[in-house]
């Protein structure tokens, strides 16, 4: 779309609350270009709400969200997010796709040439006349995808985007980001299948309540995780937290039921 | 997707406002009472002024002191209403000039077939109503402060008794016209004070019959006022006038006697 | 009941003969009534739809208020308006009173409240659904309102129509400041009481009869211009014939 690249987003010291609780702690990180970046960690660690400050949908109480250059319109205009359930409007499958192209100002004649390209890259073009409600929860994440593929944005975030999927389903979805980072989108995602963090992951960031505490390439995460939570996360003992029993220990039935 | 044409709307809206302007000239505003217009008068008499003069009359029919009200702030360029009391005083205020009678009738009570006061055929209006406190016989008032109202009241006093001390008991207030009260007291099977043509021409008497009648104080005349235009510049003088003098000249009185129904005359022209 | 079968034949008679007078008076029903809703929908809809989407200090009692005036007793709103527009009272210059102007600016008064507090709801319902999507996608809020209104067409047509029955069925407002005039201001519910007051219970009810047939075409054509585009949409058609929501691939 525009030349200026609005990557490497910085996070400085951000912290974000909700009625006095604070969900975020003082996170700081860099998203450098061309990477493909999948945050995990068990329920309740703040991950959609990272996401969120990220993107610009919610503002952080102190801290700050700093992109590289230019005012905060434009990029909210270079960025793209998919969440976990697809919204659609109540309109066709093209309707959807060129409702988000016109809200850019895109003229007639180029939405439809754009519709018509995300809709066969995404396999939907057999459903370009249905009403997008009709379509099956998978095809309309699909869809989600084809929306926000049109807008070209420099970097896309994805909340849990396959967490209510089955395999198939999952597959593709995973196939259309592979293509949307390919063409040179840098890919965000929040995940809780390690399975696919593991498929996907250039890097890997680890968050439990509200901190991050561990970011890290791939390969270096998944073999050698510095932080013990994370390391209790990878084994599959931290499915949650609580606020009196932090760390789970295996075997503990009494306390992973608390 | 559309629901109804909106360029259909707005030609028929614009058509109505169009319409309503155009009506700019050539007409009047009357005021008079529900009991006028209910009877048929104006439907029968207007036409004939019309085509004497090309004025349209349009009439608002209220109750008289709602009446009395729209000639005094000017919405009406003719008042015609039947309480001479209030017309004296409208005129006597400076609201209205050049008063004149126009026709006369007389009220009438009416009653219940079985009549269980026993007032059929009385002549002694007063006489008849001292006899349905006395009995406490249902009786129906408009309650309404018009005209017929206040004869009501006059009559009241005369007899010495005090309706309002029993309301609720056998003194009805409906608050409301000649019309609506009727219809209340034809479900009560009730008495009520009505005025000739009101009740020559009202289509739901049920089991209700004339009364008592032949009174002189029964007496019903109606007098016509035009508004004043020194209070209300907007006032359509020579037209007002012209419609005045139509209805008290020979063809608007020849007008009046001519409406009857079932030979019967409804109003009396003063000037025949 | 004797007036019950009299009417049915009198309203029946009136619809077959076309007559004139009837005409006359159902065509101005419509005209004031539609005029008016048309009015009320045009202001109210942005209004209940901007209420639904932006924050404002006040905002929870301007709601209330907005609800509470749904309740406005249409003789009040008549005598209000006969104040404002009597020669004596603000703006008598226009010489509005006692014509259909008058009768439509009451019963915009009367049906506005309606249209916008039920589009409000309708488009805060759809706001929660849609906020986080279009605001992601770079949608501005004031290019949001047009994308509620419209998506939420189905249920607004309905508040439309609760709009048009208020209008085409209160006589207290036009009463008053229409002044029932014959061929003037002279609608279908004024010329009903009319006929109640003149004891002919049996042509007033056949006249009720007719102002409900309207309400039923009226009703029915809407339903009508809705049904393809309800039928083509399949959250609209019942359950059971729906094809069950599958999860794998097509």
């Amino acid at each position: 779309m525009t030349d200026q690249s609005i990557l490497p987003l910085e996070l400085r010291a951000v912290n974000f609350e909700v009625q006095g609780k604070r969900l975020i702690k003082d996170v700081s990180c860099t998203f450098e270009k061309s990477l493909r970046s999948i945050i995990i960690g068990p329920n309740g660690a703040g991950k959609s709400l990272f996401l969120r400050l990220c993107h610009g949908l919610l503002k952080p109480v102190s801290g700050q969200v700093l992109w590289q250059g230019g005012c905060d319109h434009d990029i909210a205009r270079k960025q793209g997010m998919v969440f976990q359930r697809p919204v659609m409007l109540r309109r066709t499958v093209r309707a959807n796709v060129d409702y988000a192209l016109s809200i850019r100002g895109e003229a007639r004649g180029r939405r439809e040439a754009i519709t018509d390209e995300v809709l066969q890259r995404t396999g939907l073009s057999r459903f370009a006349d249905s009403a997008a409600h009709s379509l099956s929860f998978g095809e309309q994440q699909r869809l989600a995808l084809a929306r926000v593929w049109a807008l070209k944005p420099q970097i896309l975030f994805l909340d849990e985007p396959t967490a209510s999927l089955d395999p198939p389903a999952t597959h593709l979805v995973e196939q259309i980001i592979e293509a949307i980072h390919v063409a040179g989108t840098r890919i965000v995602m929040t995940t809780h299948d390690l399975g696919q963090a593991r498929r996907i992951a250039d890097e890997v960031l680890f968050m439990h309540r509200g901190r991050l505490l561990e970011h890290a390439p791939a390969e270096k995460f998944f073999d050698e995780p510095q932080n013990d939570h994370a390391q209790a996360f990878l084994r599959g003992d931290l499915l949650w937290w609580h606020r009196k029993h932090p760390l789970h220990k295996p075997g503990s039935s009494k306390e992973i039921f608390q | 997707m559309k629901r109804f044409s909106p360029i259909g709307l707005l030609l028929s809206l614009s058509f109505f406002l169009l319409t309503s302007l155009a009506h700019g000239e050539g007409y009047i505003t009357l005021a008079s009472t529900t009991s006028t217009q209910n009877s048929g008068l104006f439907a029968h008499v207007l036409p004939q002024f019309k085509e004497a003069s090309g004025i349209e009359v349009r009439v608002v029919a209220v109750g008289t002191g709602q009446a009395l009200r729209l000639a005094r702030n000017g919405d009406a360029d003719v008042l015609l209403v039947h309480h001479r009391p209030s017309e004296e005083r409208f005129v006597a205020d400076n609201y209205g000039v050049d008063r004149q009678d126009v026709m006369y009738n007389d009220f009438l009570i009416v009653g219940p077939a079985e009549d269980s006061a026993s007032i059929q055929g009385m002549s002694d209006a007063v006489a008849a109503l001292k006899k349905l406190a006395v009995k406490s016989a249902v009786f129906v008032s408009r309650g309404d402060d018009s005209g017929t109202h206040k004869k009501e009241l006059g009559l009241w006093k005369v007899a010495a008794v005090e309706p309002g001390a029993d309301a609720g008991a056998w003194y009805r207030e409906t608050g409301s016209g000649m019309g609506a009260t009727l219809n209340t007291a034809s479900a009560m099977n009730a008495y009520a004070l009505v005025d000739r043509g009101t009740w020559l021409s009202f289509k739901n008497k049920g089991s209700l019959e004339v009364m008592v009648e032949g009174d002189p104080r029964l007496f019903n005349p109606y007098g016509v006022i035009l508004v004043n235009p020194d209070k209300h510049p907007h006032i359509k003088v020579t037209e007002g006038r012209r419609f005045i003098e139509w209805l008290t000249s020979q063809s608007g009185q020849e007008a009046i006697a001519a409406f009857r129904i079932d030979g019967e005359p409804l109003f009396y022209p003063n000037k025949l | 009941m004797i007036e019950f079968s009299e009417a049915f034949g009198i309203a029946f008679s009136l619809l077959i003969s076309l007559d004139q007078e009837l005409v006359e008076i159902v065509m101005l029903s419509l005209s004031v009534s539609l005029a008016a809703v048309l009015i009320a929908i045009i202001v109210g809809m942005p209004l209940g739809a901007a209420l639904a989407i932006f924050a404002f200090p006040g905002r929870r009692f301007v709601i209330v208020g907005l609800n509470s005036l749904m309740g406005l007793p249409p003789v009040v709103v008549g005598l209000v308006v006969y104040i404002l527009l009597s020669r004596s009272g603000p703006l008598g210059v226009l010489g509005l009173l006692f014509t259909p102007t008058a009768m439509i600016i009451a019963q915009v008064i009367l049906v506005m409240p309606i249209i916008a507090a039920l589009t409000r709801q309708v488009v805060e319902e759809l706001w929660a659904e849609y906020e986080e999507q279009l605001r992601s996608l770079g949608a501005t809020p004031w290019q949001a309102l047009p994308t509620l209104l419209w998506d939420g067409r189905y249920s607004l047509v309905t508040a439309m129509l609760a709009g048009f029955g208020r209008a085409i069925a209160e006589v207290g407002a036009v009463m008053i400041v229409g002044g029932n005039i014959d061929h003037v201001t002279r609608v279908m519910t004024t010329a009903i009481a009319l006929e109640v007051s003149k004891g002919d219970l049996a042509l007033a009810l056949g006249l009720g009869g007719v102002l409900i047939f309207l309400s039923i075409g009226v009703n029915a054509l809407a339903y009508l211009i809705n049904k393809p585009a309800l039928l083509r949409n399949p959250i609209n058609k019942p359950a059971l014939f729906r094809s069950p929501i599958k999860e794998s691939v097509k």
